[in-house]
């Protein structure tokens, strides 16, 4: 293992060397610099923002503005702080996560292992979706809601990322299961496990990989949506994205920055997150099926 | 009727007929082997029995019941395919049992057949491993037992040993046949091995675009082949192919063939009605084995004649010395015996062996029956 990786690095010569560390410290500055303002200054008192340097380590620790922004900062009209909207964007995003992946996965089995007349074509209309901007469907998407009665709640957003999901999902699902052995498939359907034995038995468990990278997408992309949360769930319905949108909007009098920063972390938190943790999960699993055969 | 009947089957794509009307009746216990060329339709007819493509005409039957439309799990046949298809994501002992599983058999029952099954074919200590830390060999014997253990009225092999080496093909050859003699189960065999076809199988299908060419036993199909495709296609080296015309001489017809210098060779035929071809060409076909040196000449043939011919090329194999001459215009390989001392260039004494040999109509390229 060692030596195999050895042989395969390329030999650098030490100048390169340094240069690529410099170069790779410098990005990751970059990167990290927003970060660490923003992290700094939810922990200050609002006075040492205001008077002095942004990029100063707090004098005063404190995690007022954290509890502020989480539980009592003005949202709108009301001082609920972010935390309804961040379990309204939980109950958004959960099931959305999890309907539009499933699908997805179902959609990409089907058309891989059950081919239908025009099933390519069905496909590539599925993938035009992925295309089409947000902005177009608002109004007919709207009106949709209206229709089933589902303007302005949480089932209403749900709705719009699934459908809105499934051709990602479905595109990733079909990509990974066509180089999936259909001699596995008939080898069970002669075993005689059904549509979805077949599914759940034989797909699903060989499919971590690709699950991971859906659920991935879809998590941050539901999550960090905007433009939908802002048109079809206003008020105490609102997403977390919108809701901090309200709060740094919504000051009476003096800007909170502290409070902004706090909150403006807690709405990248859960991201970062799935990134973390599932990001291994999403290695191990690329490592297990590259090493195997 | 056939334990395993096909009867009158195509197979259309589209527009393209792929298989044309396939005629096979297979007896219970017999080991029927399909062989042809790449993309002569021989998964496609296998997996038309194990119903995982559709009959577009004709009938299957198995144990005396049609099957058309019948679901593959229902029709009591197991099938080993050629990428072995193990699910990767069970162990050996899961995967054996997944079938009876679906099928509702209890667990205690289940456990009895995988281990009757393990130990019939001596994997017992690879139960609790993932498909993925076997050795091709070894998922070659899982996926045998995964069959075996639904104990089927039919198996149905689909090119089983290509993925392995060639020692070990010839180990799992052997293995097979012994299997089959042991359990005495219908198998059905796709390979496009013809050594293979031969040795494992009491029947042979040879196969060649979408047409069953000749269906019989080993024997009849390498003695008397129906036509020039399965003279050649079957044995190795491949049957020589030579153009002769048919002369009367001494009231006997002969096959006259123009040898390497020039002159003419007079071969007497065995078949006497190849006297109606009197004066016209046939197309004479003699096996390598046939041509031989006079002391390798079988000694039971009555019908055994000289030949003087200069030798083109020399190829030692160890077991026996291939050699090429030119005969009736075409390279022809004869197999002698490994130490008969010859070399390039030299003339040679060959005997050649005419009870063996069969000729074909040029025009139709069919076997003339004699
Ligand atoms: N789904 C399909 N659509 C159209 N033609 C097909 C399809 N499947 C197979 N064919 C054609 O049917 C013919 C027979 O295919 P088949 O797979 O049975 O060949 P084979 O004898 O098993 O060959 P091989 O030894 O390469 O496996 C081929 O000419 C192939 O191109
Ligand atoms: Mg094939």
């Amino acid at each position: 293992m060692m030596s195999a990786a050895q042989s395969q690095s390329v030999r650098t010569g030490r100048i390169t060397r340094t240069f690529i560390y410099v170069f790779l410290l410098v990005a990751s500055l970059f990167y990290l610099l927003p970060f660490f303002i923003m992290l700094v200054n939810s922990v200050k008192p609002l006075s040492e923002i205001t008077g002095g340097n942004m990029m100063a380590l707090p004098q005063v620790f404190t995690l007022e503005p954290w509890a502020a922004a989480w539980s009592s900062a003005q949202v709108g009209v009301e001082p609920t702080g972010l935390r309804p909207y961040f379990w309204n964007s939980i109950k958004m995003v959960v099931p959305a996560v999890f309907i539009s992946t499933v699908l997805g996965a179902l959609n990409g089995y089907i058309l891989t292992k059950w081919r239908f007349r025009g099933d390519t074509i069905l496909f590539g209309l599925m993938l035009f979706s992925c295309f089409i901007p947000f902005q177009i469907v608002l109004i007919p998407m709207a009106r949709i809601l209206g229709i089933l009665g589902l303007s302005g709640s949480t089932y209403g957003l749900i709705l719009v990322h699934v459908v809105y999901g499934i051709g990602f999902s479905t595109l990733y699902f079909r990509n990974y299961y066509a180089a999936f052995p259909t001699e596995l498939v008939r080898a069970a359907q002669i075993d005689g496990a059904g549509f979805f034995q077949i599914f759940r038995r034989i797909m699903l468990p060989s499919s971590g990989p690709i699950i991971v990278v859906c659920v991935i997408w879809q998590f941050t992309n539901i999550w960090n949506d905007f433009l939908f949360g802002a048109s079809f769930a206003s008020g105490s319905g609102a997403p977390m994205t919108v809701a901090l949108n309200n709060l740094v909007q919504s000051s009476t009098g003096v800007k909170e920055y502290n409070v902004h920063f706090a909150g403006a972390i807690l709405a990248a938190l859960p991201t970062l997150l799935v990134y973390i943790v599932a990001g291994r999960f999403f290695v191990r699993g690329l490592m297990a099926g590259s090493v195997k055969g | 009727m056939g334990f395993l009947d096909i009867n009158n089957v195509t197979k259309s794509y589209g527009a393209v007929e792929v298989l044309h009307k396939v005629d096979i009746a297979v007896e219970e216990g017999e080991f029927l082997v399909l062989v042809g060329p790449s993309g002569c339709g021989k998964s496609t007819l296998l997996n038309m029995i194990a119903g995982l493509e559709d009959i577009t005409s004709g009938e299957i039957g198995i144990n005396g019941r049609v099957v058309n439309g019948v679901h593959p799990s229902n029709r009591n046949i197991a099938m080993v395919f050629q990428s072995y298809a193990l699910y990767p994501n069970m162990t050996v002992g899961q995967n054996i049992t997944f079938g009876l599983e679906m099928h509702g058999v209890p667990k205690p029952e289940r456990d009895k057949a995988m281990n009757d099954v393990a130990k019939l074919l001596q994997i017992e200590q690879l139960l609790d491993r993932k498909p993925g830390q076997l050795s091709g060999g070894q998922r070659q014997r899982v996926a045998m037992g995964r069959a075996l253990v639904r104990d089927p009225d039919v198996f149905l092999f689909d090119e089983p040993l290509s993925n392995l080496d060639a020692k070990l093909r010839v180990d799992m050859r052997t293995e097979i046949k012994k299997l089959h003699e042991k359990l005495k189960t219908t198998i059905v065999y796709v390979t496009h091995d013809q050594i293979e076809a031969m040795t494992l199988s009491t029947r042979i299908a040879v196969m060649y675009e979408g047409y069953v060419q000749q269906l019989g036993t080993p024997k009849e199909i390498y003695d008397t082949p129906a036509n020039l495709f399965v003279a050649t296609f079957m044995g190795s080296p491949a049957m020589n192919i030579m153009n002769a015309k048919v002369v009367m001489k001494d009231g006997r017809p002969h096959a006259s063939l123009v040898t390497s210098e020039g002159g003419e060779a007079l071969l007497p035929f065995s078949q006497d009605n190849m006297s109606e071809w009197d004066d016209k060409e046939v197309l004479l076909g003699i096996r390598p084995e046939a041509i031989t040196d006079p002391d390798g000449a079988d000694r039971k043939s009555s019908n055994v004649v000289a030949l003087e011919n200069r030798i083109i090329v020399t190829e030692p194999a160890g077991s026996d010395t291939f050699v090429t001459t030119n005969l009736g215009g075409k390279d022809v390989i004869s197999r002698l015996r490994a130490d008969v001392p010859v070399s390039a260039g030299e003339m040679f004494g060959f005997a050649v062996n005419m009870e063996k040999a069969v000729a074909f109509d040029p025009a139709t390229e069919k076997r003339i029956e004699g």
